[in-house]
């Protein structure tokens, strides 16, 4: 591998790594404080996409304005969600679990039918300068997720500390009984939980629109690894995803490059296991950020 | 619970059940060659669901259920291609391998709970099925294995035609349901549903809650590889695809919607909705959302699936047939 290589990989990895862990906080958040699951999570990341593409590539919106729009689009699904399918089934893991893999299938055709089947859409690149360092140039457009990613997060954790809604939202993840009894209403704590984690999804994907080639079934590529993030960073904590996030991000990001995508998924996996056969609960455990 | 709505369906005694086996046997005379191949399809989803619904009674609802029917196939079809074993040997052969692999699988997950169960059997699922497309050597990629050899002619009867084959598979599809419902009767059965009831009450009992669990995956996934020996030897072919997340949910959405509280479920949701998704193949391209939303209203409105609807039904006809006459 020639140095200017591994800085490219670098650079690649990192921000997987903040792509992964956009995603996979929100589907953490929303397990911790649901004890739901949400297959459906990486079409939440596929909807930002599209609406990027609809708004920027076909629309001529400015770039930032359809990120924005795809945070908001994603926040609006994440409520639908919470609120159609998650809150008639409280308490209910299996049939939430399963009844979002339903949901797979229902955003997948919506999208393949105004948008179209298969063919993935281009979406011209906002930015066109690079980063060039040691004789690497690394697309300022591929690293545009990280810092957004950093503050995100960051944020996420200082509001789940600081704030008073966010300590609420802890403490329904924590013990809802106990949570409800001082006066928390539970329903709008995860009605706000999904709502960030789709805001999360969306723009992470919106942010990588512009990278990742676009079809209706992206959704279903990008949950697997989102999925493995949460269950080796420990279902519920924040700060485990994004620690599994860069993991995987950096364990995907350098096997795809040396060897192929399929291999990265098998090698993610195996890792996964192995994790989980020595430590069940994860790397961070349950408890919530 | 479950014993007391069978006695339901029981109106009538076995009349009904012969009624619908002399059907069967007569169905295939009369039909379309491509509505007999539609017929056989119906056997192995049965099979698969059947099965399914067996893991399903421990609560384990894993998702690695459709790989271990491509596990069979492979397995199946390999020994019968590579090295020359004969079909109806390769078959049960093909379902051991799928009981093994679902061990396998379980074993190392046994510890973990909930979510990180169902997530990590997906995960290790896709493990299997990216070895089968990685490796054309000897899985042969993404277009598969072609050529696996039809079952042979025994005493005259040649069961690579296609009469045969379906009462070749009907005969198994009753045999699997006979040794299921043998089981689920059965005291490991009776275990199995303590377990998906209350795991520490059963723990305290004295059942062994990890055996039970692998036992419960060994036996589905026998059966789940049996249904892919059934299908590889008759598509001549496999591949991958066959055996991805789509097919997974289409499982999910079969056990659902039929119900999964009695044995019957399971055949009443593969005999609706895959009729249904026989009948909407005009409609390909929006198919998937209406499936994808029929499982999520029946979720939300209808807990036990369209049997829970039809015990439900039932129990109201009996109870108005009751009092009927006193009102007379």
């Amino acid at each position: 591998m020639s140095s200017q290589l591994l800085i490219q990989t670098i650079a690649n990895a990192i921000a997987a790594s903040g792509m992964l862990a956009l995603i996979a906080v929100g589907l953490t958040l929303a397990f911790g404080v649901m004890q739901m699951a949400n297959l459906a999570h990486g079409h939440f990341f596929m909807m930002g996409a599209y609406t990027v593409y609809a708004l920027y590539a076909l629309g001529g919106w400015p770039f930032w304005w359809a990120v924005a729009a795809a945070v908001a689009v994603g926040a609006v699904i994440g409520l639908i969600v919470e609120r159609g399918i998650f809150r008639p089934l409280q308490g209910d893991v299996v049939s939430g679990f399963i009844a979002t893999a339903g949901l797979m299938f229902v955003f997948e055709v919506l999208v393949g039918e105004i948008w179209g089947w298969g063919l993935s859409r281009p979406i011209p690149s906002p930015y066109m300068r690079a980063f060039r360092f040691m004789g690497a140039a690394v697309a300022f457009q591929r690293v545009l997720v990280i810092p957004f990613a950093i503050v995100s997060i960051g944020g996420l954790m200082f509001f789940m500390r600081r704030f008073r809604l966010g300590r609420a939202l802890r403490a329904v993840a924590q013990d809802p009984e106990a949570a409800a009894l001082q006066g928390i209403n539970i329903n709008r704590m995860t009605a706000l939980a999904m709502a960030i984690a789709g805001a999360y999804a969306g723009l992470a994907g919106g942010l990588m629109s512009t990278i990742y080639a676009i079809t209706p079934s992206l959704g279903g590529h990008i949950i697997l690894p989102a999925l493995i993030v949460v269950v080796v960073g420990g279902m519920g904590s924040i700060g485990g995803a994004t620690l599994a996030a860069v993991i995987f991000g950096f364990v995907m990001t350098f096997v795809t490059t040396l060897v192929d995508g399929v291999t990265a998924v098998m090698v993610s996996v195996t890792v996964m296991a192995v994790v989980l056969a020595i430590r069940p609960q994860g790397l961070m455990g349950r408890v919530i950020a | 619970m479950s014993s007391h709505s069978l006695k339901k369906y029981k109106i009538g005694g076995l009349a009904p059940l012969i009624l619908v086996l002399s059907g069967l046997c007569l169905v295939p005379f009369f039909l379309r060659a491509y509505l007999v191949e539609v017929a056989m399809m119906y056997f192995i989803y049965i099979i698969l669901a059947q099965s399914y619904r067996l893991i399903v009674t421990v609560h384990d609802w894993q998702l690695y259920h459709i790989v271990l029917y491509g596990v069979g196939a492979y397995t199946s079809g390999m020994l019968a291609k590579n090295l020359g074993v004969p079909v109806f040997a390769a078959i049960p052969l093909g379902g051991a391998m799928a009981g093994l692999v679902g061990m396998a699988i379980t074993l190392p997950l046994l510890r973990t709970k909930g979510w990180g169960f169902y997530i990590a059997t997906y995960g290790l699922a896709e493990l299997i099925r990216l070895t089968w497309l990685k490796f054309r050597n000897p899985f042969g990629g993404s277009t598969g294995i072609i050529d696996i050899p039809w079952p042979p002619v025994i005493a005259g009867i040649d069961f690579s035609d296609r009469i045969p084959y379906y009462f070749f598979s009907l005969g198994v599809m009753l045999l699997v349901m006979l040794m299921l419902y043998r089981i689920e009767k059965s005291r490991i059965g009776d275990s199995f549903k303590a377990i998906s009831m209350d795991p520490e009450l059963a723990a305290s009992t004295g059942i062994n809650i990890p055996r039970h669990r692998l036992m419960a995956c060994a036996i589905g996934g026998f059966f789940a590889g049996v249904a892919g020996g059934l299908l590889v030897h008759r598509l001549g072919a496999v591949d991958p695809k066959l055996f991805n997340i789509t097919t997974t949910l289409y499982l999910l959405i079969w056990v659902v919607v039929g119900g999964t509280n009695t044995f019957w479920g399971p055949i009443i949701g593969v005999s609706v909705m895959h009729t249904l998704f026989e009948l909407s193949r005009p409609l390909i391209e929006i198919r998937p959302m209406f499936f994808g939303l029929s499982m999520v209203l029946v979720l939300i409105f209808l807990p036990g699936g369209l049997e829970g609807l039809i015990s439900k039904a039932v129990a109201r006809l009996q109870k108005r047939d009751r009092v009927a006459p006193v009102e007379t």
